[in-house]
């Protein structure tokens, strides 16, 4: 088969991706005109008379025919605008720009913490198949994703902060006594460092731990099987045997040979498992106060802000296309064999 | 990255993670001096109260951030808290204020070093542009405004630059105290007309998210949905110059959270308190809270007359007598409020609102009313309740479903989320048998009925009509409580409710907030934002 | 080559097991599956706890020692205690009664809305790899679709739309589990499409739909029975976070996920027993479903062990 150059693959990815944000436009648009709630109503406020709902219910639009709603929420979407959310009165793309960096600031954080902890317990359980090592470390992990996030969640807050007082106030992204550093990238920690404020630095690297490790523990149990999977599958095959028969060392064989090649499919995972966190963001949010897009959506969606709403699933779907070629340009990039189809 | 600079990397986090708990250590005692910090559940959605989709906890900023001509007067209560006076009338940004001898209209003098944050002083034309706005825009400032009798732009008068003058309508008791609430807050007219555009000729825009006001604090940083912070007004001429330099008002969603901040000191105050929360923290050696009961508020059972079995009074009744009031009070309401059953006699002796309604849990009368109806084998009725509020609908409901289980109606929990709730309840009035809530800003019984007892009004959410209260608040509304046709119908009023119970009430909630010990004058308003030119840190 | 193997079923890749030839299973079984055990004790303690879960849905209404609706104000909020075992909630009802009768609601959404996305999605799936074409491309889409959706999200605002009953959690949870179900069926099709004993079933006069149905589809079944199981613990987690966002079960309904919800509340007021009991309930049986989902896939899949 052909070959085809990292350029085509990406535009490939690109176009695969099309249907299905056309698609996702038209669910969001049905799904949230069936919400069950009035945004006039809702917005027209305590004691408003029919007239005055009546009024906003014009003003937004929503006395116009469905399909006719649509084509001008397309015809904004195709200038780029995201419309205005109803709750809050500022741009949904604002809105969703300034609380992005802080959703993704902890979902990379818990991915980290998750490959941290996940990479090396799937090695050493694929070094050991069916051993009280594997065993264990198989409960662990099964054990992380056992739990509602939002019951770890509360459970570290009250253990680590309310208890031992050893994690800072759950309040945000920083403590009251500290400002946010100047934004460049929307990353507090990295935003401080730029600024070379360490101390904010480790205040937002403070906050993050406990809502980190919340969203991490849920995602341990994937990557640890992945890596387990295909170190097993790495291990078995031919040329680790010829390794081992050369008599190099075990550990540079496991971990050289075994695990660079069983690397491959463990990213291709990533993109899922983050893709996956950004989803169960929701509920860690609400527990930490975080003020990031997961928040802002079940905020939209209680108040049945059409706008709020369908902006955040796109900028979520749209996310998920990027991270998902993200990892293919990866994956291109550590496989050479990546670029011929098949 | 080799083995030794990976060990390198981690061993600098476990050295941050180790020093961490120090910047954790900072609660808000901690805090830079004259801070304040407020954690609330709520979102604060704009800046001006005027706009359409201003939510109720953005009502605080037109509480802090911008005047009024008249304010209400505060008054300590005997057990050592603070109230607002709804008798005694204050200056604001007016000095003085006079009736005209026709008592058709009303003369303000504007206080002569009012001045905006911007340096440039308040006059009574930035009072009528702010007044003509409040009326026009529509929505909720212009109902509220219409209740005071203020309706059209021609009632307000620029007579010079100090000095205002508003006409009226009609004599009412109500224009006044209406000029206190939030809404005709005093808008630096000259910057919003700046930023007003022939499409929005009142700057909604702008004010939205820019306050332009001569209040005691300013706007310092708004991140919406995560925190506003203000900063006090050091030029503040309405009253002393506010004790506490920086005000900052968090959002933190989840109510075990807000208790844990507040436990641990990281936060002065909270609201809403959950009321098993107060009920506890009351208790704690850090913590005080200060529970005012609502005026002019009651938790109440809505019975719909859409639904066919609730047509019939004496169903209403057996409904009344079989709901377990004492249980729900302890289990849902852990005590925080003012009973609203077991009144003594079924005409009412005083005209004082809300009192209680003359019903308690007594089954067999409950079972012998539903038993002269043609419901005498009970019915089924699907009960709703508010999720926003589920904090004391949702024990309320389950406690009422098991009461009136015991005379045979089967009643099924229906729980409706927030935003869904106001147009099936309210707009539609459509839920047969539900749990409402609804206090009035104006202390008097006959504004209450205006709002609840009313044909097609919003809070009658029972679909109740009877002619009699119709003459009888329309006749009530605007006369002056002193004068003597006053209390009889009034007691008339309460009367035909005891009797006619479209809403059954349970309890007069309490405003509940709770703040660490050194938090002082913390005063209680109807509007129950909090007046932070009031707060003192000790 | 790589099978992705998560218990997260979110995350589960539909890889095929294409290399591998259809599992060659009825005779050996039952000495695969001792052999399994023997081998995985933890595969033979998660289908023991399987067993007693069933138990308990079955008969938990007798054996809870006190209703589970029924309320006491005088003993609201008890510790665990001889009379409780499990404490008291805040309206004085029994936790223990709560969790042990949750067992048959909490196992029927989990089964049932794993039933619907298995039926749909399997059916689905397997006319897109068997027709191929605009069945493929039209199935295809509508899984990317429903895939690019963060899943937790899609199912909050499916319930928000259709109101939070039992049903609409368990569709919700159903659509959002069925693009694994499609994919699967639809690779494992695929791949057999053309394998000499379906085109001799083709040529001995079957019908598509006969082949398809009898003769191929029986064959993709193992790996999404693994998948089964994995599911069915995510989607009592589910229903769980949508409990936890008020967008539950109604009440008094006792189901797990909404009482660890509500007693989240009460964990800094010092009412622990609230969320534990129900959490640890919760916990077990989610445990247990994805433990059995390891065992599922060693039984059906002896390649994978090594």
């Amino acid at each position: 088969m052909a070959r085809r150059s990292k350029s085509a693959l990406v535009g490939r990815r690109l176009l695969q991706a099309a249907p299905s944000v056309v698609g996702i436009i038209i669910v969001t648009f049905l799904l949230t005109r069936a919400l069950p709630g009035d945004p006039a109503v809702y917005f027209a406020g305590p004691a408003a008379d029919e007239n005055s709902i009546a009024q906003i219910r014009a003003s937004l639009g929503l006395d116009r025919p469905l399909h006719e709603q649509f084509i001008f929420y397309v015809g904004d979407l195709l200038q780029g605008d995201l419309g205005k959310s109803l709750s809050t009165g500022q741009p949904v793309l604002d809105e969703i720009l300034s609380r992005l960096p802080a959703s993704l600031e902890l979902t990379l954080l818990a991915l980290i913490f998750s490959i941290a902890v996940a990479l090396p317990l799937g090695v050493l359980a694929a070094t050991r198949p069916n051993s009280w090592i594997d065993q264990l470390c198989r409960i662990v992990t099964t054990a992380g994703v056992s739990l509602p996030t939002f019951f770890t969640g509360l459970f570290l807050v009250y253990v680590f902060y309310y208890l031992l007082g050893l994690a800072p106030a759950p309040m945000g992204r920083l403590n009251i006594a500290f400002l946010p550093p100047d934004p460049v990238t929307g990353f507090f920690t990295i935003d401080a460092l730029l600024a070379g404020d360490l101390e904010t630095f480790w205040a937002a690297i403070g906050q993050l731990i406990l809502p980190a490790i919340t969203l991490g523990l849920f995602t341990l149990a994937p990557i640890a099987r992945m890596t387990r999977g295909a170190m097993l599958q790495a291990l078995g095959s031919e040329f680790i045997r010829t390794a081992r028969a050369a008599g190099l060392p075990r550990r540079k064989v496991v971990l050289t040979y075994g695990l660079g090649n069983a690397v491959l499919p463990v990213v291709t995972t990533l993109g899922m498992v983050f893709s996956f966190m950004l989803g169960s963001n929701v509920l860690v949010e609400k527990v930490f106060a975080w003020p990031g897009i997961g928040s802002y959506a079940i905020e939209a969606l209680v108040a049945s802000d059409y706008a709020a709403v369908q902006g955040f699933v796109l900028t979520m779907a749209i996310l998920f296309v990027v991270v998902n070629l993200a990892i293919d340009i990866v994956y291109t990039m550590i496989d050479p064999r990546v670029g011929i189809e098949g | 990255m080799d083995r030794r600079q990976f060990l390198k990397t981690t061993g600098t986090v476990a050295a941050g993670a180790g020093v961490m708990p120090l910047f954790s250590m900072l609660p808000a005692e901690a805090a830079p001096k004259g801070v304040l910090v407020v954690i609330s559940g709520e979102t604060i959605n704009s800046m001006d109260i005027h706009r359409k989709g201003t939510n109720r906890p953005s009502y605080v900023n037109a509480v802090n951030l911008y005047d009024r001509l008249i304010e209400f007067g505060v008054k300590k209560k005997p057990d050592g808290s603070f109230t607002y006076d709804y008798s005694k009338l204050v200056p604001g940004i007016a000095e003085s204020w006079e009736i005209a001898k026709d008592g058709m209209s009303v003369t303000f003098k504007i206080r002569k070093n009012a001045v905006f944050w911007d340096g440039s002083p308040v006059t009574a034309n930035d009072v009528k542009w702010s007044f003509d706005r409040a009326v026009s825009v529509g929505g909720f400032p212009s109902t509220q405004m219409k209740a005071g009798s203020l309706e059209k732009p021609e009632q307000f008068v620029v007579v010079d630059a100090k000095t205002f003058t508003i006409k009226f309508l009609r004599k009412s008791k109500l224009t006044l105290p209406d000029l206190a609430v939030p809404v005709p807050m005093i808008i630096n007219s000259k910057v919003a007309k700046k930023h007003a555009t022939a499409k929005d000729p009142w700057a909604t825009e702008y004010l939205h998210r820019n306050p332009a006001g001569s209040g005691p604090f300013k706007l310092e940083r708004w991140n919406p949905g995560q925190q506003v912070v203000y900063a006090r007004n050091e030029k503040w001429t309405q009253g002393p110059v506010p004790a506490i330099k920086r005000i900052i008002l968090r959002e933190v969603p989840s109510q075990a959270t807000r208790r844990a901040l507040l436990e641990r000191g990281d936060a002065h105050m909270a609201f809403p308190v959950a009321l098993k929360d107060a009920n506890e923290l009351k208790s704690k050696k850090n913590l005080k809270v200060i529970g005012t009961p609502i005026e002019n508020c009651m938790y109440i059972v809505g019975l719909n007359f859409k639904f066919k079995p609730f047509q019939d009074k004496k169903v209403r009744q057996a409904v009344a007598w079989a709901i377990p009031y004492e249980e729900i009070f302890k289990n849902a309401a852990y005590g925080r409020g003012v009973p609203m059953w077991g009144g003594k006699a079924t005409k009412p002796e005083t005209i004082e609102w809300p009192q209680p309604f003359p019903y308690k849990t007594d089954l067999d009368k409950a079972k012998a009313l539903l038993a002269q109806t043609d419901y005498k084998d009970g019915f089924e009725v699907p009960l709703s309740i508010n999720l926003g509020l589920s904090d004391w609908t949702e024990p309320t409901a389950l406690l009422i479903q098991e009461g009136l289980a015991k005379i045979g109606i089967k009643a099924s929990i229906e729980k409706i989320p927030g935003a869904t709730w106001r147009t099936a309840s309210l707009v539609e009035k459509r839920l047969a048998f539900h749990l409402e809530t609804f206090g009035g800003w104006l202390n008097y019984p006959d504004y209450y009925f205006f709002w609840a007892y009313l044909k097609g009004h919003l809070f009658n959410s029972s679909n109740y009509h009877n002619p009699e209260i119709e003459k009888l608040v329309s006749e009530t509304l605007y006369l002056e409580v002193d004068d003597p046709a006053y209390a009889p119908k009034i007691k008339r009023m309460l009367e035909i409710a005891f009797d006619d119970l479209p809403r059954i009430p349970l309890w007069q909630p309490f405003d509940d907030i709770a703040m660490q010990k050194n938090v002082e004058g913390y005063t209680y308003f109807f509007h129950r934002q909090l007046v932070a030119a009031n707060i003192k840190l000790t | 080559m790589n099978r992705i193997e998560t218990t997260a079923p979110a995350l589960e890749e539909a890889v095929s097991s294409a290399a591998e030839p259809p599992p060659e299973k009825q005779s050996s079984a039952w000495s695969q599956f001792v052999y399994v055990a023997t081998q995985n004790p933890l595969t033979l303690v998660a289908f023991g706890m399987f067993a007693l879960i069933v138990v308990v849905a079955i008969f938990g209404p007798m054996l809870a020692p006190y209703s589970p609706l029924a309320s006491d104000s005088a003993n609201a909020l008890k510790p665990p205690s001889w009379d409780h075992w499990f404490g008291t909630d805040n309206l004085g009802r029994d936790v223990f009664s709560r969790v042990l009768v949750a067992t048959r609601l909490d196992l029927l959404i989990s089964v049932i809305a794993v039933a619907i996305s298995f039926v749909i999605g399997g059916a689905l799936g397997a006319l897109a790899g068997y027709y191929g074409g605009w069945w493929d491309r039209i199935v295809g889409r509508m899984v990317d679709t429903i895939m690019a959706f963060p899943l937790f999200v899609l199912a909050m605002g499916i319930v928000a739309a259709a109101g939070n009953t039992v049903e609409n959690i368990v569709y919700a949870t159903a659509i959002i589990n069925l693009p694994f179900y499609a994919r699967v069926a639809r690779a494992e099709v695929n791949i057999r499409r053309d394998s000499p004993y379906v085109l001799a079933a083709r040529l001995s006069g079957n019908a598509g739909w006969r082949v398809l149905a009898f003769h191929i589809f029986p064959n993709a079944l193992p790996p999404m029975m693994v998948q089964i199981s994995l599911n069915m613990g995510w989607a009592i987690l589910n229903a769980a976070g949508l409990s936890f966002i008020g967008l539950g079960v109604q009440p008094p309904t006792a189901e797990w996920g909404i009482m660890v919800a509500e007693g989240a509340n009460f964990i800094v007021s010092g009412e622990w027993w609230l969320a534990l009991f129900p959490g640890a309930a919760l916990m077990l049986a989610v445990f247990t479903f994805n433990l059995m989902g390891d065992g599922l896939r060693d039984l059906v899949d002896p390649q994978r062990r090594t």
